[in-house]
């Protein structure tokens, strides 16, 4: 496996922690001061931006990824907390250019606009799904409501995951 | 012949696949090397003077490179005229770091650069500021006797002022037999798009720049750079091919722009400035207003005056101004009208553009006037309506090249069923909730700019095609591209739109509901100039059967150039292109709005939005559980991206009646509620069903292409539709906005 090792600015050789995590498939071990969050190292550490920020303290959920099964908000996350862990992004969701069901579902529903709450809204998603606690559509939307959209696509969204959630024959 | 069109097609988003995988990338995500991370900080005081600014403690701070002022900025232009930008309303722009001078709280007065993002962040916090401060105004209602009419300048043409009266107001108001008089009053809103407004700029010497920034419009930023720095607009690239929403936000260069290029150049270096949310409420918002309303009618409904007076906030150095006053004669006749719009000065930073600028305020209290008015008649409001309905358009006595706002009306109301409707309130419950039913009209603009298109064919007989307008999530990439297949008979996969970027021809920034239209018509014009261009190349091949063949006895399909009636005569384009030595054959061409044949037409959309409440008996909470909203914008080029569009706007709608407030602490000249967390927008779970219906509209008289645009129509009436159905559901009227469930217990 190809491990990615990180640079440091120089001033920041002092107190540099080094973690280990394993982002979708890949070993890397990021080298970070223990301030930075594991949103800003995936993004500026590792070049992984398709997690986004929207607001770096835990109230818009644009910055939602898997994290050992669990979806987490990245941004109320020190990256040195999660050493050892391993993390899914949006960037690890399809099998190489097969689309996972629910970003086809995304593209069929017309559930984004913009786009930039959707890796969000997607990791968000998935791991809703795994929890299985969300049976109903009320259910679903109330469990969703971490994961803003400015764009207003709220409807489009529900309607895909629906969809995948019950395989399909929902619609 | 058969030609497959695509136009009127529900296509999916051709970006969706780049955006649901992470692929496409926004301002602050290109990785360049050595980058430098600027922190902005911002003004705790509302008005006064820096009088010192202490850095020494920032810049001992390993890895900070340098703190930027006034005391130290680069020098910059010298006119304020070299400040203005596309949408700059009349007035002296705001110019950061000019002076020592505060005119807001919240104003950007120093950027501190570092070379990662957390050591510029704790600098920040490092710097010593001594302020004098002084007396500051924040509060509309204290002070509309300063309000006046707002300056005339270049935003005057997209935003007039409201039409001189009609008749005599005062003596018909005092006449009338049925009268209703009502103040609404709006609070401040902030666009806050989910991504945060960045730029990342890549020095590349010799003063050359490559920007990748949040913006509507390519040029209007690339134009303010190279105006304010010096530099030579050819050397100044913006680029913008994922937007993370803009709403009107990024309708002006905003000021991480500016302090993001200034870092850049005095150092020579790349440098990212990303915004955080609070930074997010330091510029630009949807001003409150005040509404004055005295609407009045004949005993069987028919309008005889109209009284719309407002007051809306803008700052100390620009008159911001937004049509409101101005909508409800192009709706409803009626022979005597008063119309004004009054500016107010505070301490605040200037207003802007948000969705459905001026319209979305206006339309709240003009429908909630129509209904009140309607209930003390005993109409039904939908009857009301169809009393005062106007085929043309009252205040410019001119015909509407289109309106199909009857059909809206109509097929609204059946898929709604309203007329099931009680309309006595406070009477339907279920279990125990009050549920209420209202409608409300919706008027807007139909905006067409100048737009400039680079088209051609490449040696693979594809379509390549070039603007500079961006993509904020309207389905622009799409809707292009569909316009140019069906232009040139070719399929999707063989057009390339290429555009955000402002090296490419002029577009406008991107609002009003109109690039669509201006783009679009375009496309039109340029791939009729390519169509000659290959015919005329065809013609010139050796055997060419298409010698003596008109435009009009040629077609474009498959790939192919047919002759009509002999449908199995054609040269491929590719062969045209080989034809032509393999070079390709292109055209760059302007498309404009038909100024003289339009100025004796009225130009719109409309739309009518009908709204169930529940509102809890002892809670006062409201729930909008389904919502219907026709629309008559002319032609739908990709219904599904439009539906998008109208139901994100209802959305918004609800989220103006219901949720999003930013509050301004007076005492402090402040707002205390800048995050997304106090600050409330919709979730999922406060949406309920909507549904959306385009309204046959052929409109052959507007442009090329019959589109009127549908970015902001949506919005225009939910929030008049919601609050009637408050008052049928619980018998109380509340005339301001948002609406809060401590005002129905």
């Amino acid at each position: 496996m190809k491990r990615t090792e990180t640079q440091t600015p120089s001033h920041l050789q002092q107190g540099t922690c080094a973690v280990n995590i394993k982002v979708n498939g890949e070993e890397k071990t990021l080298y970070v001061q223990p301030w930075v969050s594991l949103l800003d190292g995936l993004r500026d550490h590792l070049n992984l931006t398709g997690t986004k920020k929207g607001c770096d303290h835990g109230q818009c959920g644009a910055c939602t990824i898997i994290c050992d099964d669990k979806r987490i908000l990245s941004c109320l996350t020190l990256a040195v907390m999660k050493n050892g862990s391993e993390i899914t992004t949006v960037e690890g969701i399809a099998h190489g250019e097969e689309l996972h069901p629910i970003q086809q579902a995304f593209i069929d529903h017309d559930a984004f606009q913009c786009g930039y709450c959707t890796p969000g809204q997607l990791c968000s998603a998935i791991g809703l799904i795994k929890e299985g606690k969300a049976n109903s559509r009320e259910e679903v939307k109330e469990l969703m409501s971490g994961n803003l959209c400015r764009c207003g696509a709220n409807i489009g969204i529900i309607d895909a995951i629906m969809q995948v959630k019950d395989g399909g024959n929902n619609e | 012949m058969d030609v497959n069109k695509t136009v009127g097609q529900p296509i999916s988003r051709l970006e969706g696949k780049l955006k649901v995988t992470g692929a496409a990338k926004y301002a602050a995500e290109y990785q360049v090397e050595n980058l430098l991370h600027g922190y902005v900080v911002n003004s705790p005081i509302t008005k006064g003077k820096i009088i010192n600014i202490d850095i020494a403690k920032a810049l001992a701070i390993p890895g900070v490179i340098d703190v930027l002022s006034h005391k130290n900025r680069t020098k910059l232009a010298w006119f304020d005229v070299q400040y203005t930008d596309m949408d700059a309303p009349p007035g002296t722009v705001f110019k950061p770091l000019h002076n020592e001078n505060i005119l807001y709280n919240g104003q950007p007065i120093a950027l501190v650069v570092a070379e990662d993002f957390e050591t510029a962040r704790y600098a920040s916090t490092q710097i010593t500021f001594e302020f004098e401060q002084e007396a500051f105004e924040t509060n509309l209602q204290n002070n509309t006797e300063k309000g006046r009419p707002a300056k005339k300048g270049f935003a005057t043409a997209l935003k007039p002022p409201p039409p001189p009266p009609t008749g005599d107001f005062d003596k018909a108001y005092g006449q009338a037999a049925v009268k209703v008089e009502a103040e609404f009053k709006h609070g401040t809103e902030h666009h806050n798009p989910i991504e945060l407004f960045a730029t990342t700029t890549v020095y590349k010497g010799k003063g050359k720049l490559t920007i990748y920034d949040k913006t509507q419009g390519t040029i209007n930023n690339q134009l303010y750079v190279a105006n304010i720095f010096g530099l030579h607009y050819k050397d100044v690239r913006v680029l913008a091919p994922f937007v993370g929403g803009g709403f009107g936000a990024g309708l002006r260069p905003q000021y991480q722009l500016f302090l993001c290029v200034m870092a850049a150049l005095h150092l020579k270096r790349n440098v990212r400035v990303v915004l955080d949310r609070k930074q997010m409420f330091s510029f630009s918002h949807r001003p409150p207003a005040i509404q004055k309303m005295r609407f009045a009618s004949d005993i069987n409904g028919r309008m005889t005056a109209l009284g719309h007076s407002v007051y809306a906030e803008t700052s100390n150095f620009e008159d911001y101004t937004e049509p409101t006053a101005n909508w409800s004669h192009k709706l409803y006749p009626s022979p005597n009208t008063l119309f004004e719009h009054n500016i107010v000065p505070l301490d605040v930073y200037t207003p802007m553009d948000m969705r459905a600028p001026g319209g979305s305020t206006a339309l709240h209290a003009i429908e909630c006037t129509m209904d009140e008015l309607a209930h003390k008649l005993k109409i039904d409001p939908l009857e009301l309506r169809l009393i005062n309905y106007s085929e043309m358009d009252p205040s410019s006595k001119k015909p509407y090249t289109s309106k199909a706002l009857r059909e809206c009306y109509l097929q609204a109301a059946e898929k709604f069923g309203w007329s099931n409707r009680n309309p006595e309130p406070r009477a339907t419950m279920r279990g125990n909730k009050l549920v209420g039913y209202g409608m409300a009209t919706g008027i807007w603009d139909a905006f067409q700019f100048p737009a400039r298109v680079e088209a051609m064919i490449t040696k693979d007989g594809k379509l390549v095609l070039n603007n500079a307008t961006t993509d904020i999530g309207t389905g622009t990439l799409t809707v292009m591209t569909q316009i140019a297949a069906d232009e040139l008979g070719l399929s999707l996969e063989e057009v390339d739109f290429q555009y955000g970027d402002s090296k490419k021809p002029f577009s406008m920034f991107q609002g009003g509901s109109a690039i669509t239209s201006s783009t679009g018509v375009a496309i039109v014009v340029a791939a009729k100039a390519l169509r000659k261009k290959l015919l005329k190349k065809a013609a010139q091949m050796e055997n060419s059967p298409f010698k003596n063949a008109s435009d009009e006895e040629v077609i474009f399909n498959g790939g192919n150039l047919h002759l009509k009636n002999e449908p199995g005569t054609y040269v491929s384009l590719k062969n045209i292109i080989a034809f032509n030595k393999g070079k390709a054959i292109k055209t760059t061409n302007m498309g404009k709005p038909h100024m003289l044949k339009l100025r004796k037409y009225s130009l719109a959309t409309h739309s009518a939005s009908f709204v169930e409440v529940e509102v809890d008996q002892d809670l006062g909470t409201v729930t909008v559980t389904r919502a219907v909203t026709a629309v008559a914008a002319g032609k739908i080029i990709n219904p599904k991206t439009a539906k998008s569009q109208i139901s994100g706007s209802m959305i918004w709608g609800i989220s103006k009646a219901l949720h999003e407030e930013t509050i301004m602490d007076d005492h402090f000249g402040k707002y205390i509620n800048t995050n997304l967390g106090e600050y409330h927008i919709p979730v999922h779970a406060d949406i309920g069903q909507l549904d959306v219906i385009f309204a046959e509209e052929r409109d052959e008289l507007i442009n090329e292409i019959g589109t009127k645009g549908v970015g902001e129509i949506g919005l225009v009436g939910m929030p008049a539709a919601i609050s009637n159905a408050i008052f049928n559901a619980t018998g109380k009227r509340i005339y301001k906005l948002p609406i809060h469930f401590d005002e129905l217990i």
